[in-house]
């Protein structure tokens, strides 16, 4: 039960046949599998068609490569993702992070453009502050109509997100906001030790948000009210303002992904910061092995969907196809990588879907093979 | 009721229907006269709604034959009901809450000219049939605007629209109030007098002496007997649904109960509540509730058993009353108060209500004592081993393994879970709902026995169940439920059997 347990693991069936099968179907059977393997799969394909991919070399004491690119560019959807998974766990989804992430920019860099020294660390560290307190702003508010008032939360999150690039045009007055503070600047391009700052920023709250779910209660509150919600409520949990709560993180998260996406530029473009950012996150968190009808959920597995994303947009470009074609080819690596995990199809494979059906009306018999029970 | 018709509209005839495992209805008999009101009854399982639903066309017939005015039918569909002039009101209504009143009257009837719909000519004749049930709504409404028991009244407009010779009304007054009740019965005598003839199920007895002319009773799947209402005292009625004489019901009573004494020493009661009472769920009632006493709380189904427990554990919130807990005024706003107060509920419903399916027996055990702790207050890893692990062992849970998940588990084990769940939270009162349903004999003991040693060491129990032997054997006194009201309370002395408490629901029925 460790924070980082993906999926299979404690569903795993009983020991049965030979040593080593047993051995394989745990392996494949675990979440984790099939998104490894195609990451291990790109990874290494983009090594052959370009040589020097995975070359990792140290320069002016700051790690350089590919894979560091890679990594620097997954920061923003693990930021995102972490908030969209635990989101997802209850049951709900937030469609808004995109234009969330555009707001907090634009309120950061409109703060610092008007600052008399947009590069003083006080004013930076405000600026920063203003980003995440602004994004968790709109998280409350999504919380507020899906928790509050019951919204579905497709319908909730929608209207920020609509909403939200209006709302952050108005704050840069439709310019497209430039600045330059060279502080600022770093927490995109910087580094820190040697690694780029996004990652560090990314991979630090990444752990605290593992210790803030696994650590406390929450993680089980959020999956108990995701798998059944009057239940959960029967049981004492404060459903709503748990679900408000996490809604409130993943505004945070938003706004903190803004600032790391939008620094290396400085310019807080609304129409373009973010955009379809909200997908690539719930790619993340399907890839990670959580489900989107909530419950159970992996935080460890947005790692590999994170890394899975970045390596597939830049293998489009390392195998010289026109970047437009991107959305496929994340399409074609969610689809194979969902129908390699799905149950049903393995199932299917394994000739028996008559467990299933068990669930039918009659009277209340045991829906599971015996099997299970008796491990 | 006019005279003896002369030929029934429906005749059933040596109908079985067998799912997997269970035989639902064995060579069952079932007629339906034009102009007349018939009542279906029968516990839950009794087959009512599996003959509902072959006479519907929902559900396929193994054998018998259903002759619809003396021709055979074969109902393969509702479509095919439908035509045969059966239609049917559920007790969830039935239509597009979107569509408008005239919309949903009409579906499928419209008044067409070619290809397209004359909507002017379509309202009207939906205005026809609202008038011929006296009924005043605007056929351009929405029919979501409407209370639920229009609602239903529109659902009945449409079956007169397709000329329904039979019609179905299957717990058409569960979510209706006493006028809205009356309402209904006015439509459905008026239907009755233009020949309809209508098959009528609810749980509210009252309400079946009112309205029925005739009463087929079903049990286990077999048809019990067929009566003129006037022929069938309630006592008998109710005796025929749960299978035994009133009069052997006396004879085998032969309490277990065992060693506990009733407190004469009435100290003060652990919880009291007065007038407490939520609109459309169940009248005001009060009731004392007191340390190391088990309260058995007797009731059909439907008969307000459930939200009094919901009442008494913040599940729902009152309209009316006041609660005091250990004499202090408390108001229980939800399932958290109340369990911060010591009071834990486990639902009839496990299923939906209870067991969070996908989490381990673990988890499900640590919910409510986590949540009492909030959020930030994690259980410490090791306390919550001992205790679950003192669970699984007291309680015989099986297979023994925390990290199971509940849904796996069989119906019994995940009540001894869920018994568990609230027993970590070291409750003062206990409101067990319906603890020992679709659990098998074994396990059923279990509980049992356990609900009676836990009254010993001081707890307070409600203890809910629709079999009246078991409420019997464990409380010391009971309360009798009966259409959403508390009607009588007593001592369970020696003198007190199944019986007599047949005939507290009963004559508290004929009496009100």
């Amino acid at each position: 039960m460790s924070p980082t347990t993906a999926p299979g693991q404690r569903a795993a069936g009983p020991a049965r046949g030979s040593r080593g099968a047993d051995v394989w179907r745990e392996v494949t059977h675990h979440g984790l599998f099939w998104p490894l393997l195609a990451l291990v799969l790109l990874i290494l394909a983009c090594g052959v068609a370009s040589p020097g991919f995975l070359d990792v070399t140290v320069r002016d004491g700051h790690l350089f490569g590919q894979l560091v690119d890679l990594m620097r560019n997954s920061a923003t959807p693990l930021l995102l993702a972490l908030g969209m998974c635990l989101v997802i766990a209850t049951g709900g989804i937030d469609l808004s992070v995109g234009a969330v992430m555009a707001i907090a920019l634009a309120v950061s860099l409109t703060y610092l453009d008007n600052a008399a020294d947009p590069s003083a660390p006080g004013t930076v560290l405000t600026a920063v502050l203003l980003g995440l307190a602004v994004g968790g702003l709109g998280g409350m508010f999504n919380g507020a109509m899906v928790a509050g008032l019951g919204i579905q939360p497709f319908i909730a999150t929608m209207i920020l997100m609509v909403a939200g690039r209006g709302i952050a045009m108005l704050i840069t007055q439709g310019q497209i906001t430039t600045v330059t503070s060279p502080p600022f600047k770093s927490i995109g391009s910087g580094f820190v030790l040697g690694v780029p700052t996004p990652v560090v920023i990314a991979v630090v709250t990444f752990g605290l948000v593992v210790l803030l779910v696994r650590r406390t209660a929450l993680g089980m509150f959020l999956e108990s009210i995701g798998i059944n919600r009057e239940a959960s409520r029967l049981a004492g949990v404060r459903s709503r303002r748990t679900t408000w709560t996490v809604y409130v993180i993943a505004g945070v998260l938003a706004g903190l992904a803004g600032l790391v996406y939008g620094a290396p530029t400085m310019a807080a473009d609304a129409n373009n910061i973010g955009l379809m950012k909200e997908l690539d996150a719930i790619m993340v968190v399907v890839l990670g092995g959580t489900k989107l009808d909530g419950g159970r959920f992996y935080l460890g597995g947005l790692l590999v969907g994170a890394m899975l994303l970045s390596t597939l947009e830049r293998a489009v470009i390392i195998f010289q196809l026109p970047s437009q074609t991107t959305p496929l080819f994340k399409a074609l690596v969610l689809i194979a990588v969902c129908v390699a995990a799905s149950p049903t199809l393995r199932a299917m494979l394994r000739g028996r879907r008559r467990a299933d059906r068990s669930d039918a009306p009659a009277a209340p018999v045991e829906t599971t093979p015996a099997q299970e029970v008796t491990a | 009721m006019s005279a003896a018709p002369p030929a029934p509209v429906v005749q059933m005839t040596g109908i079985s229907i067998a799912f997997p495992g269970v035989k639902a209805l064995d060579d069952v008999g079932f007629r339906l006269f034009p102009g007349e009101v018939h009542a279906l009854m029968g516990e839950n399982g009794a087959g009512k709604s599996t003959l509902i639903k072959a006479l519907t066309g929902v559900y396929q017939i193994d054998s018998g034959r259903i002759e619809v005015e003396g021709r055979e039918v074969r109902l393969d569909g509702p479509s095919q009901a439908q035509a045969a002039g059966i239609s049917t009101v559920y007790q969830e209504v039935n239509l597009c809450a979107n569509l408008t009143v005239a919309e949903n009257v009409m579906l499928g009837h419209e008044v067409r000219h070619g290809p397209f719909i004359d909507w002017r000519a379509t309202r009207r004749k939906a205005a026809e049939y609202l008038h011929r049930l006296h009924l005043d709504v605007d056929p351009r409404s929405m029919l979501s605007s409407h209370t639920i028991a229009v609602q239903q009244l529109c659902a009945i407009a449409r079956a007169l629209v397709v000329d329904a010779k039979v019609l179905v009304l299957d717990e058409p007054t569960s979510s209706l109030d006493n006028a809205e009740v009356a309402e209904l019965f006015r439509v459905v005598r008026s239907l009755k007098d233009d020949g309809v003839a209508v098959l009528f199920v609810s749980h509210f007895l009252d309400q079946i002496y009112e309205i029925s002319d005739r009463i087929t009773v079903l049990r286990n799947g077999r048809l019990v007997g067929e009566h003129m209402i006037a022929d069938l005292p309630r006592r008998d009625l109710i005796a025929a649904m749960i299978g035994k004489s009133g009069d052997a019901l006396a004879g085998i009573e032969e309490k277990a109960r065992s060693t506990i004494t009733i407190h004469s020493d009435r100290e003060e009661p652990f919880l009291t509540a007065v007038g407490l009472g939520k609109n459309g769920s169940v009248q005001p009632f009060d009731v004392d509730l007191y340390a190391g006493e088990i309260l058995g709380v007797a009731g059909l189904l439907g008969s307000g058993r459930t939200e009094l427990a919901r009442l008494l554990s913040g599940a729902d919130r009152p309209d009316t009353g006041d609660v005091r807990v250990q004499s202090a005024l408390t108001r229980l706003t939800s399932p958290l108060a109340a369990l911060s107060r010591g009071i834990a509920y486990s639902t009839e419903d496990r299923k939906k209500e209870g067991i969070v399916g996908d989490l381990t027996v673990r988890e499900n055990i640590a919910l409510a004592m986590q949540a009492r702790r909030g959020t930030w207050r994690p259980i410490p890893r090791r306390q919550l081993d001992d205790v679950v692990a003192r669970y699984i062992t007291a309680l015989q849970i099986s297979p023994p393994n925390p990290n199971a998940l509940i849904r796996n588990l069989s119906g019994g084990n995940q009540q001894k879970v869920l018994l568990a769940r609230w027993l970590a939270t070291a409750p003062r009162l206990l409101i067990l709902d319906e603890p020992t349903r679709g659990i098998d004999v074994g396990a059923k003991a279990e509980i049992q026995k356990l609900v009676t040693e836990l009254a010993q060491d001081g707890m307070s129990v409600v203890f809910i169940s629709s079999e009246l032997e078991e409420v019997l054997r464990l409380s010391q006194r009971l309360v009798v439920m009966r259409d959403r009201q508390k009607v009588d309370e007593l001592v369970n002395t020696d003198d007190v059997t199944t019986a007599t408490i047949l005939e507290t629901i009963a004559e508290s029925g004929a009496r009100a």
